[in-house]
């Protein structure tokens, strides 16, 4: 074998971090090769390094590349060479067309002059090959997340690309689209297709990737070939600990009914349909409820209509927690009620990113740093310090911005800000999504401890294993309805696609 | 440079955006001090003159207050100049056409700015409508407004009581007069005050292990601004004392700096402004707290409007054009993010002195107002392209 892609002794500085150490990568022609490492590890870095955005000479080490050294100065000049890269965040204008996006910066033209024919029919033949039937003219935001991904790929195909980079493609897409998307890796695969994919997915790297490259804090730690691929052995090549159990060990002690919610139904904000129908569900003390369902299903519209009615038109339904009648209807409300909702998007809806942790904790809850209306500085930074030590967030100091911290650090500074409110109850959305390995450890330790305080813990997630790994019961809902509850002992992922696939039979068929 | 930059951020305190302001500040004057005398024989730092910097500029720094919590929670507000006219001419016409005495005016014309305030702030903060789109057609309106209550004339003369708002000074109740020993004392007082704040704040920071710079460099800082309150204030004591304006004003820093930084409201603002969906969800009443902005800003403008009229004594349709511009160009050199979130007192306020003084000293200097706006064009945008390449070398 030949190798497409070697980089050599690949050093990063910033000022203050040593985002890479010494890095080593090889990628052999017409393999997919999976990078792997906890966050923070230095994988996105790397690709900056290998993509140009750090131009030659702002790192150390060599990069060749089909034999040749490389000394890239920016991302025209890397894919001038057919190296691609797409990142997490699309890069697609939402509100130009499919056509429009795939030739951007590349169009089909003579003299500025766009031949659009050309360029749909060129369009056409690239989407086939990428498996979608969508008009080349449809707008991008009209398209799910999971074909934009797809459209992304056409994009990189439309340059001739030789070697494909993906940074965890399949991080926002739901099961069926990222099996979709793994399939048209390979068949690319067939057609001579280099391809490196960042995932923190490890049945996915099992499935597509023919060896694997782990990093852990900026250096490379190991390569393995695909025979040589195990769970364990990845995870402790990324945390560099062996990992006993994948979700800590527990003893629920379960009490009596915490929160109840009865007959809930909750309306689009601006349109009349209906999102929510009839939902309900109950919480005990000390018990780990679980919501699974597929994106879309309404588990988020659910909680934030909950949660001080931060999602649609409230229609009707009834709340209470601790067998009194809950006041729900604002957010201040809802908090004084005891309830609390982290959310799945930390970025953009759980914190400020510019300001450091201390005033990120203490953002639902200023009376308990106040006294009255004046803020007491010194008693905001113990309260950050102790979370800062009982929810071990590793940061140099209380006063870092969140902006800095790696994205298990940023979830335990939103569940901090909510335990400073001392909720009851407390949602959790997608607790564990787009964190490495051993942080999630470490916030199903902080679920197993917070119920063992008597608190109640709703976790909604995708991620099926996690669910049947932690929860006590698990609710099913599809298309704003509840439509079951499983016991631990009766919850399987077969059972739960089951219930869901069969409510998407009798929904179709009451429809005809 | 890079390494250069590191060195300077590290002895400047690790503050180097709020002390590299202040030696701006300082170059600023001690160039017009060199300059102003070899070009037209006349001392920069005159009593005189530095008596005329506090009166021409105090409004500037009274809206910049309320401009920067309008700017921190998110927003702009275009229209101060236009409600600081309109507000002027409602003082005139109770003044001069009404009668009424100045007690009553003052806080008539103040609750009419804080209605202005509510009417532009309400459809921006309830009904989303863009702050841009609404204070525009504010400054239209409230000009407009201006124009018919005047009938197109100036309104005046004011009784004296009214023009001491603006052109009175604090009388010595010690009776030495020169130097103005109540001036001193206050002066002394206030100085006592920021070193005792500033040391407190810095030990708080100590204890809880923030860094800080060297207690040498944080001595020097300290001194220096001491020296040059102590000047101005002698010199101000040695002329006819602390105009009303300049305690009004510094009442006003002070209880605004104490707001920002030491309040729950204030911190609630500059989380709406840092991620207003964060900050609902954390239980903060958004709406509410954009809306009172705004109230915040008419009451502010509306006082400013006062003390431009008192000052000019007369209401004219001309006043305050422009305004709006010197306040969001005070609010950004003194560090404000366009996109909301940050933004400190001592900034803005430097950050309008150093507009104030460049406007006086070139006018001294005798330099067209033609060169003048372009020099100061360029003064805004290189502050906020340091501020961008700073951020850029920190992230």
């Amino acid at each position: 074998m030949t190798a497409l892609l070697e980089m050599r002794g690949i050093g990063k500085s910033f000022p203050g971090v040593r985002a890479l150490n010494r890095v080593d990568l090889r990628v052999e022609k017409g393999e997919i090769h999976a990078i792997c490492g906890e966050n923070g590890a230095g994988k996105s870095t790397l690709m900056k390094v290998l993509s140009g955005v750090y131009p030659h000479g702002s790192y150390e080490g060599e990069i060749a590349y089909d034999g040749r050294t490389m000394a890239f100065r920016g991302i025209r000049d890397s894919e001038a060479e057919g190296i691609i890269i797409i990142h997490q965040e699309l890069a697609l204008v939402p509100l130009l067309s499919i056509a429009e996006n795939i030739f951007l910066g590349n169009e089909v033209a003579t003299r500025g002059v766009i031949n659009w024919p050309l360029a749909f029919q060129r369009t056409e033949a690239l989407l086939r090959k990428v498996g979608l039937s969508e008009a080349p003219t449809t707008p991008v935001e009209k398209l799910g997340v999971g074909k934009q991904q797809l459209v992304e790929i056409a994009k990189a195909l439309a340059k001739d690309v030789k070697l494909l980079i993906l940074d965890e493609p399949t991080a926002a897409l739901q099961e069926n689209d990222s099996q979709k998307l793994l399939d048209l890796l390979l068949e690319l695969k067939a057609h001579g297709v280099t391809a490196i994919i960042i995932s923190h997915k490890l049945n996915e790297i099992r499935r597509i990737a023919d060896r694997v490259t782990v990093l852990r804090d900026g250096s490379t730690v190991s390569t393995l070939a695909r025979e040589d691929v195990s769970e364990e052995r990845i995870i402790r090549d990324m945390v560099g600990r062996d990992m006993a159990h994948r979700y800590p060990e527990r003893t629920p002690q379960i009490g009596k009914v915490l929160m109840e919610v009865r007959g809930w139904n909750v309306g689009h904000a601006d349109q009349p349909r209906q999102m929510i129908r009839d939902a309900g569900f109950s919480v005990r003390r000390g018990e780990i409820v679980g919501i699974a369902g597929l994106m879309g299903s309404g588990r988020t519209e659910l909680a934030m209509s909950l949660f001080g009615r931060s999602y649609g038109r409230y229609l009707s339904g009834e709340a209470t927690i601790d067998g009194k009648p809950a006041d729900l209807s604002s957010v201040s409300r809802a908090i004084e009620a005891g309830l609390a909702y982290v959310t799945e998007d930390r970025k953009v809806l759980g914190l400020i990113l510019d300001e450091p942790i201390t005033s990120n904790i203490s953002l639902a809850n200023l009376a308990g740093v106040a006294s009255g209306w004046v803020l007491g500085k010194g008693r905001e930074n113990k309260v950050a310090e102790e979370y800062r030590r009982a929810l071990n967030i590793r940061t140099p100091g209380v006063h870092q911005r969140v902006v800095n911290l790696s994205g298990g650090n940023q979830q335990k500074v939103v569940l901090s800000k909510w335990l400073f409110t001392d909720p009851q109850v407390l949602i959790l959305d997608e607790p564990t999504r787009g964190i490495d390995v051993g942080a999630k450890y470490e916030i199903y330790a902080i679920m197993n401890e917070l119920a063992a305080q008597g608190r109640g813990i709703v976790m909604i997630s995708s991620e099926m294993p996690e669910l049947l790994g932690m929860c006590d019961r698990i609710y099913v809902m599809n298309e704003g309805r509840i439509i079951g509850e499983l016991s631990r002992e009766e919850a399987s992922q077969e059972r739960i696609m089951g219930l869901i696939i069969r409510d998407g039979n009798v929904n179709r068929e009451h429809a005809a | 440079m890079t390494s250069a930059i590191n060195t300077l951020r590290v002895q400047l305190g690790g503050n180097l955006r709020e002390n590299g302001m202040m030696l701006a500040l300082l170059a600023i004057v001690f160039f017009f001090l060199v300059v102003v005398r070899a070009v037209q024989d006349v001392d920069f730092l005159s009593a005189q003159n530095i008596t005329n910097l506090f009166l021409q500029n105090s409004y500037v720094i009274i809206m910049a207050l309320g401009m920067l919590l309008v700017i921190v929670a998110g927003h702009i507000d275009l229209s101060v100049g236009s409600v600081a006219a309109f507000t002027g001419a409602v003082a005139g016409t109770l003044t001069v056409y009404a009668g009424w005495p100045v007690y009553a005016v003052i806080p008539t014309v103040l609750v009419v700015g804080a209605l202005i305030g509510a009417a532009q702030g309400y459809w921006i903060a309830f009904w989303r409508i863009p702050s841009f789109i609404v204070t525009l057609a504010g400054m239209l309106v409230f000009r407009g407004l201006t124009l018919w209550l005047l009938a197109g004339q100036n309104i005046g003369p004011f009784p004296r009581a009214f023009q001491s708002l603006s052109t009175g000074f604090i009388p010595d109740i010690f009776g030495v007069d020169r130097p103005n020993v109540t001036a001193l004392v206050i002066v002394v007082l206030a100085i006592a005050g920021l070193v005792w704040r500033s040391l407190k704040s810095r030990n708080q920071d100590i204890a809880f292990g923030m860094e800080v710079g060297s207690s040498a460099m944080f001595w020097l800082r300290n001194c220096l601004i001491a020296v040059a309150l102590l000047f101005v204030g002698w010199k101000l004591a040695s002329f006819r004392g602390l105009p009303n304006v300049l305690i009004v004003m510094s009442v006003l820093i002070a209880a605004y700096s104490f707001f920002t930084n030491q309040t729950t409201t204030g911190r609630r603002i500059y989380a709406v402004g840092g991620n207003e969906k964060a900050a609902r969800l954390s239980g903060i009443k958004t709406e509410r707290l954009v809306f009172l902005t705004f109230v915040n800003m008419g009451v502010l403008a509306s006082l400013a409007g006062m003390i431009v009229t008192a000052r000019l004594n007369s209401a004219t349709p001309k006043a305050g054009v422009g305004f709006e511009l010197d306040v969001i160009a005070a609010v950004f050199i003194g560090g404000a993010s366009m996109s909301g979130g940050s933004g400190k007192v001592v900034g803005v306020v430097v950050g309008a002195l150093i507009m104030g003084i460049m406007n006086n000293g070139m006018s001294i200097m005798g330099i067209g107002i033609d060169y003048q706006q372009v020099i100061k064009g360029l003064v805004l945008l290189l502050a906020v392209i340091f501020d961008v390449y700073n951020k850029n070398k920190q992230g």
